[in-house]
């Protein structure tokens, strides 16, 4: 196969393509340039996106004696998710620009750009398992199903972050590192072929905000607001520089001049944008036992090859739902968060989600087959309620390490009590 | 048509460069169209630079090893002022054209406005070099320079009216005038003389940067009237890591690099006596060879320019036409330019188009993959090509100026390299088009 690793200067995509050359296939190192003003240096925890990370992938591609090149995909980055990233903000959502950097730049951007030049996949340095397997069908043919899987090494697993691209741009990526157990054996891997990031740090923080001072930014790139913030009734307990740099479940950096009557933490537990204030209250507040979902996409219904099933969007075919089409699975609201047993469905969305003009019972699948488009995600969680979960996040069902479809949080509520006990 | 066979060059011996480890780098083979980027190092100034690297001397020291080391200095700077049209004591040794462009903008700068403190202003056309460009934006920045970016038309040719409107306004307020003999992009070849005309009445100093253009037009210091002239080594089959500053005795021209004092006292550090000697022999059999090789080359550029046409007919060619094309298929060609019928006015070796809907980096790799190496023709960070400031400054939209490819040629340019260009073209742009739709950055003119 012809395969274009993609290369940020770290370890794990250095290993990663190192493991494509070792299968034998045809390999292109690329490093997309997300910032057309990137640092010299790596600062912190940062660690892809300065011309140093530029020239380590290109050391490594050296070593590998693959072609190297650099695409400037800084614009698509700053149109989609830094956008994003903003408007969320602004919007008082909690985006995860590593979703959308993956929806829109990794496999979209990166990847279609990649099938237009001639390459059959994309490598990336991620941890996750992409497996496949052949089920029957009722006319006596077979078809590849596409799974993504938890990778083994917990600590890293990247499947919550990478379920958005969905079962059909996935089928076009490959994932070496999917088997590894630890960190530390990709590191070996690295240090045994001489890849001299095999001791760089791994990064943490979001790749474009310097520092990690994401309300450094969001204030640089969306000017002061100053407005109040309130407690749940209604009384002004302090200000702030922008609601749209409070998320929902922060307890840190509120600012109160005086502690809450009765004594206890306060959190943010609103974010209001239109009239610029913030919601401050005790962390009971934040328990959260529903989840709706917009943007549903589900793992089902993958052909491999050619063309992918486009079709009506349904849960997936060997999970059988209750005849309200509920089913039973497990929930992750975060990229670290443990998942939680919940009742899932997927549902029609309420009206016209996308503010085009079309009903969502009349929208056709999106052409590629992602099937993005028309469905949406109700949960309900099973066990102990979830605290902290904001809109504008990604939730992924799960069951076991299989990825059963992903959702982006419109509304997450706690039920009234006669509703839980059923 | 026919090309002429070029001279024969000595056979190269392939050399392979190895880390401590890991794979060796792959021979680079295939055709090679980027010798604007830097040329092979001609056998005659290989074998210079090795017998001179093989003594001992510094050339400012007094006993014996640093009087031969200073004799292979003096003689290779009256080879070089000889071919160039200039005296030896004119010739500032440097590290290479970007010191040499430095030493100019700031050097005359600072020279000028120490005479004269009203002078502040800088004349630079827009479509200098960055070694032009930046040193003299650093000024703006940190000396209370005021830059002028002198327009220049589609063909990308300075605009004299431009320029005498602003030394009539300003001329007292001008240090100095800076404008490239020729383009290193598109190839266009400037008006140095008239510069040079409408700035002696001022006697405001002219510098140009003449990269390009050595070895590949007629390049003559003195009788082109400049104050001062930037050369480079590895441009015309010298070393990479020498060049030059032709400056007239009389210039006002303040030192940047300070120390030993050597080269006039304004480019201090020991002399590079194997690259001096190598860039010497270069610049001599360059010049010397040059009314053949421009001749050659230009035969073969024309051939290119047709054959580009012919396999991409939406390729729109940028820079002044080559060649009239009397019997001219408006079906098979892009963008005649009509006013070019004149005299050449572009560099031999060089070929540049745009590829509407494709991206530049997406025809380089693909290109590259099909063994042909070319250049997106602009200044690049970490490897992301810019947009061309050269093409925006011609007036290109930014769209066009993605798909930009630029095909140069030089003294080991053949046929064969052509053949190969134009076999992987046709299927290398419709790829790279269709790549630019999927990333949005498809637009019209795919007719």
């Amino acid at each position: 196969m012809r395969v274009l690793a993609a290369m940020s200067g770290g370890v794990d995509s250095a290993v990663a393509a190192a493991l494509a050359v070792e299968a034998g296939h045809d390999v292109v190192g690329v490093h997309m340039a997300l910032s057309r003003n990137r640092d010299q240096f790596r600062t912190g925890s940062r660690g892809c996106c300065s011309i140093e990370d530029a020239g380590d992938a290109r050391r490594a591609a050296d070593l590998l004696g693959i072609p190297y090149y650099v695409w400037d995909l800084s614009e698509r980055f700053e149109e989609t998710v830094v956008a994003d990233f903003l408007s969320e903000y602004e919007a008082g959502r909690t985006p995860n620009p590593c979703v959308r950097c993956n929806e829109h730049i990794k496999f979209e951007a990166l990847l279609d750009k990649a099938t237009a030049l001639g390459f059959d996949a994309v490598a990336t340095g991620h941890y996750a398992r992409i497996e496949t397997r052949e089920v029957p069908l009722p006319d006596g043919g077979r078809r590849t199903v596409r799974e993504l899987h938890r990778s083994p090494n917990d600590a890293k697993d990247q499947s919550y972050v990478l379920a958005v691209a969905g079962a059909d741009r996935l089928a076009r990526a490959l994932f070496p590192l999917g088997g590894f157990a630890s960190k530390d054996e990709v590191r070996a891997e690295a240090a045994r072929r001489g890849l001299s990031v095999s001791a760089k740090p791994d990064s943490y923080d979001i790749c474009f905000v310097a520092d990690g001072d994401t309300r450094g930014f969001l204030q640089s790139r969306l000017g002061s607001r100053p407005g109040a913030v309130v407690d749940t009734a209604g009384e002004v307990v302090g200000e702030h520089g922008g609601a749209y740099s409070f998320t929902v479940g922060q307890r840190k950096g509120l600012g109160l001049g005086r502690p809450a009557a009765d004594g206890k933490a306060r959190y943010v537990v609103d974010v209001q944008p239109t009239t610029n204030t913030v919601v401050v209250g005790p962390a009971e507040l934040l328990s959260v036992d529903r989840i709706t979902g917009e943007k549903a996409l589900w793992f089902d219904g993958v052909l491999a090859e050619p063309t992918p099933l486009v079709g009506p969007v349904v849960p997936p075919a060997d999970v059988v739902p209750d005849p309200d089409g509920w089913f039973d699975a497990e929930v992750q609201v975060r990229a670290h968060g443990a998942p939680v047993p919940a009742r899932v469905r997927s549902a029609a969305p309420a009206g016209d989600a996308y503010g085009d003009g079309v009903p969502e019972g009349e929208r056709p699948p999106s052409a590629d087959g992602s099937h993005r488009a028309a469905t949406a995600m109700e949960i309900e969680l099973t066990g102990a309620p979830l605290r902290g979960v904001a809109p504008g996040q990604s939730v992924v069902v799960y069951r076991g390490t299989r990825v059963l479809g992903q959702a982006t949080v419109s509304r997450a509520w706690r039920a009234p009590a006669t509703d839980r006990a059923r | 048509m026919t090309v002429t066979t070029p001279p024969p060059e000595p056979a190269r011996t392939p050399m392979t460069v190895s880390g401590a480890h890991g794979t060796p780098p792959r021979e680079p083979d295939g055709a090679y169209l980027d010798h604007a980027a830097t040329t092979p190092m001609s056998a005659a100034a290989l074998a210079a630079f090795v017998a001179v690297a093989q003594r001992t001397g510094n050339a400012s020291s007094l006993h014996s090893a640093g009087r031969t080391a200073r004799r292979t200095v003096e003689e290779a700077r009256e080879t070089l002022a000889k071919a160039l049209g200039a005296r030896p004591s004119e010739v500032i040794f440097t590290s290479g054209g970007t010191e040499a462009d430095n030493l100019a903008i700031k050097g005359i700068f600072w020279g000028r406005r120490a005479q004269d403190t009203r002078r502040s202003r800088v004349l630079v056309s827009g479509v200098e070099h960055h070694a032009v460009l930046d040193p003299a934006f650093w000024l703006a920045g940190h000396a209370g320079a005021e830059i002028v970016l002198l327009p220049v038309d589609g063909e990308g040719r300075l605009d004299l009216d431009a320029l005498r409107a602003e030394l009539a306004a300003h001329a007292d307020e001008t240090a100095l005038i800076s404008v490239m003999w020729a383009n290193n992009e598109v190839g266009t070849l400037q008006p140095i003389r008239d510069v040079v005309r409408a700035a002696r009445p001022y006697g405001i100093p002219v510098h140009t940067d003449a990269v390009q253009a050595v070895g590949q037009t007629e390049v003559d210091f003195t009788e082109s009237g400049v104050d001062a002239m930037t050369v480079s080594g590895h441009k015309l089959g010298g070393p990479v890591g020498v060049g030059a500053l032709l400056a007239k005795r009389d210039l006002a021209l303040d030192a940047v690099l300070h120390g030993g004092g050597q080269e006039r006292g304004v480019r201090s550090g020991t002399l590079d006596t194997a690259s001096i000697a190598a860039f010497g022999v270069a610049a001599s059999h360059a010049v010397g060879c040059m009314p053949e090789r421009a001749a050659r080359l230009s035969a073969l550029r024309d051939d290119l320019v047709e054959r580009v046409r012919a396999a991409a007919p939406t390729a729109v060619l940028r820079g002044p036409e080559p060649t009239p094309h009397p019997a001219h298929d408006p079906d098979t060609a892009a963008d005649p330019s009509p006013g070019s019928t004149g005299p050449v006015d572009r560099l031999p070796g060089n070929a540049h188009f745009t590829f509407p809907g494709a991206e530049g980096d997406s025809l380089l790799y693909l290109l590259d993959s099909a063994g042909v190496q070319a250049s997106t023709g602009s200044a690049c960070q970490a490897g992301v090509p810019q947009p061309s400031h050269v093409l925006l400054a011609m007036g290109v939209p930014e769209t066009e100026a993605r798909g930009a490819l630029r095909f140069t040629l030089g003294a080991t340019s053949t046929e064969a390299d052509v053949d190969r260009l134009v076999a992987a073209l046709p299927q290398v742009v419709a790829r790279a088009q269709a790549a630019g739709l999927v990333s949005g950055r498809g637009q019209g003119g795919m007719a």
